[in-house]
């Protein structure tokens, strides 16, 4: 009896469950294999596109040996990826250690922020590239231009959520530390840092994002290594099979810096009652 | 009569948009060391801007505010303030929230140790003790607002002030942190400004209660002296006369001398102006 009852239980918790997971994996996967369908379809109609068999097959080829090096010109897909993350982490680094700090003097007091309006009104707007060239005149090589314009695109957004994250400090929070009469060093740590450390995750996401999309711009113009750069040597070489192994590869990317920053977010985030 | 806390001839306007706006007009109150304070008055800004005023988180336009024999200029730690709303920091739980008041108060000259046990002892004082590693979210709103009161009493104010302390939680459990309330306050013998609305509230708890007009230009209109020997027992306080006599005086002050401006009363006299008034004094708060 009490067998036959648990099995009655069990068993529609398991289709529910199974149900479950096909919404969960069975409609993305379902929206994947569209696109290749209609990548099929035009590959088929137009002669230079390459079919989504035959891409995979080059994929194969190229990511059996990710890691070669045949002069500096000419490395694996994998240094490549890892050169351009280099870039990344570097200029995005240099503008959290400048912007994060920034954001809080921002945020903190209102002439510093009327002075900054302004000032980040108009840079923000302009795309980073355009100051590839200031980064070359300024550093003399391709390698820290391509940084600097990754540093010029991250710093805003971390800038920006920072200062808005201390403006939006609760104010409650805030008649905590005056009726307190806490020290600035003990506002800062105990009640602004907390409280603003959601928003500053938050910038930081943005500024990853943009960052990723700018190294592939900044490294088709500089050259050297780096997944942009190796887009555009494939294009140069009409290998238009690379060049999509290369868009899915920028992609995939991308998405997992999103969501390793996301994790951070939440690990971060605490939870208002 | 000593005067513990002073407030004399005090008036605040605020500028709003419309002009100045006077909220208070000539406020004059002394209150005694121990004493249990309720300021009483329809919805509108005179009671918390008082407070605040006391607080020292506004000065006044005229006249000046007295604590222990000084001049109250800013906000500080010997005015402990209680917040409607709990205000305890989400990401601290209950022990490190009242931690940060009792360090701020007395971390110059005592061990950690110390400090803790203070904590601790505070925490005891509004039957916490078993909550102290909880965070806020994990917490009822009655325990929140304990936790709220544990750490304005932790750091021993000269004065404890509370600003509608109970407003927002429910009838049970209001009642039953009003007991906790006069359990503490008659154990330390502080003295307590309370803000509420609620007339049961501040006959149970006050030695006084003071009466506010309505605004704009609230002053005060009627000051009732409570004389209640057995506070503890609200069943046998809710049929005492004397009770039922003081609370029918308060009740009489607020609906028939300054009923409520949202529903008629003196807004027929005063007609829109005023009600526009009341905006402005929301707004400001």
């Amino acid at each position: 009896m009490n067998t036959a009852t648990r099995t009655a239980t069990i068993n529609p918790m398991t289709a529910g469950t199974l149900a479950a997971q096909l919404g969960r994996l069975g409609y993305p996967l379902i929206g994947l294999i569209s696109v290749v369908i209609i990548w099929e379809a035009i590959a088929g109609k137009i002669p230079g596109i390459p079919t989504p068999y035959d891409t995979l097959l080059a994929a194969i080829v190229l990511f059996e040996d990710p890691f070669y090096r045949n002069g500096p010109n000419d490395v694996g897909i994998g240094w490549n990826v890892l050169a351009s993350l280099w870039r990344v982490g570097v200029g995005f680094g240099l503008a959290a250690l400048v912007g994060i700090p920034a954001g809080f003097v921002i945020g903190r007091y209102a002439p510093v922020r009327k002075m900054a309006a302004p000032v980040i009104s108009l840079l923000r707007p302009v795309s980073p590239l355009a100051w590839l060239p200031l980064g070359l005149l300024l550093f003399k090589a391709a390698e820290p231009a391509a940084i600097w314009a990754i540093f010029i695109c991250s710093i805003w957004p971390m800038i920006i959520n920072t200062a808005d994250g201390v403006a939006r400090v609760p104010s409650d929070y805030l008649n905590i530390a005056r009726v307190l009469n806490l020290s600035e060093r003990k506002v800062l740590t105990s009640i602004l840092v907390p409280s603003v450390l959601p928003y500053v995750l938050t910038g930081v996401r943005l500024s990853i994002g943009t960052a990723w999309l700018v190294i592939v711009a900044a490294e088709m113009l500089t050259g050297g290594t780096g997944i942009g750069f190796w887009l555009w040597d494939e294009w140069n070489n009409l290998n238009v099979q690379h060049i999509i192994i290369a868009i899915v590869i920028i992609g995939l990317v991308g998405m997992l810096l999103d969501a390793a920053l996301l994790a951070l977010a939440r690990r971060f985030a605490f939870a208002e009652e | 009569m000593e005067k513990y806390v002073a407030v004399e001839s005090v008036s605040q306007v605020f500028n709003t948009a419309r002009g100045p706006f006077t909220a208070l007009d000539n406020i004059n109150l002394a209150i005694r060391k121990g004493e249990f304070v309720s300021l009483i008055g329809h919805s509108g800004c005179g009671k918390s801007t008082l407070l605040n005023l006391i607080a020292g988180l506004a000065s006044p336009s005229t006249g000046v505010l007295i604590c222990d024999q000084r001049e109250i200029a800013g906000p500080g730690p010997d005015r402990a303030m209680v917040f409607q709303n709990h205000s305890l920091l989400p990401w601290f739980t209950c022990f490190q929230n009242v931690y940060l008041a009792v360090e701020r108060v007395y971390g110059a000259n005592e061990s950690r140790a110390q400090l803790r046990e203070r904590t601790a002892a505070a925490l005891e004082l509004v039957d916490l003790a078993h909550a102290s590693g909880k965070y806020p979210r994990e917490i009822s709103g009655g325990m929140k607002q304990r936790v709220g009161i544990a750490r304005a009493l932790a750091i021993e104010p000269k004065v404890l002030l509370m600003d509608e302390p109970f407003g927002a939680l429910d009838a049970l459990t209001r009642a039953h942190l009003q007991d906790a309330l006069l359990r503490i306050v008659k154990r330390t013998q502080s003295t307590v400004v309370m803000v509420t609305h609620d007339v049961d509230e501040a006959v149970l708890l006050s030695d006084r209660i003071v009466m506010l007009t309505n605004g704009p230009a609230a002053t005060i209109g009627d000051i009732l002296r409570i004389s209640l020997p057995a506070r503890r027992d609200r069943v046998a306080l809710a049929a005492d006369p004397r009770y039922l006599q003081y609370r029918a005086a308060v009740m009489a002050f607020l609906h028939q001398r300054y009923s409520n401006p949202e529903q008629g009363g003196r807004l027929a006299l005063v007609g829109a102006e005023q009600t526009k008034s009341e905006q402005d004094c929301a707004n400001v708060a």
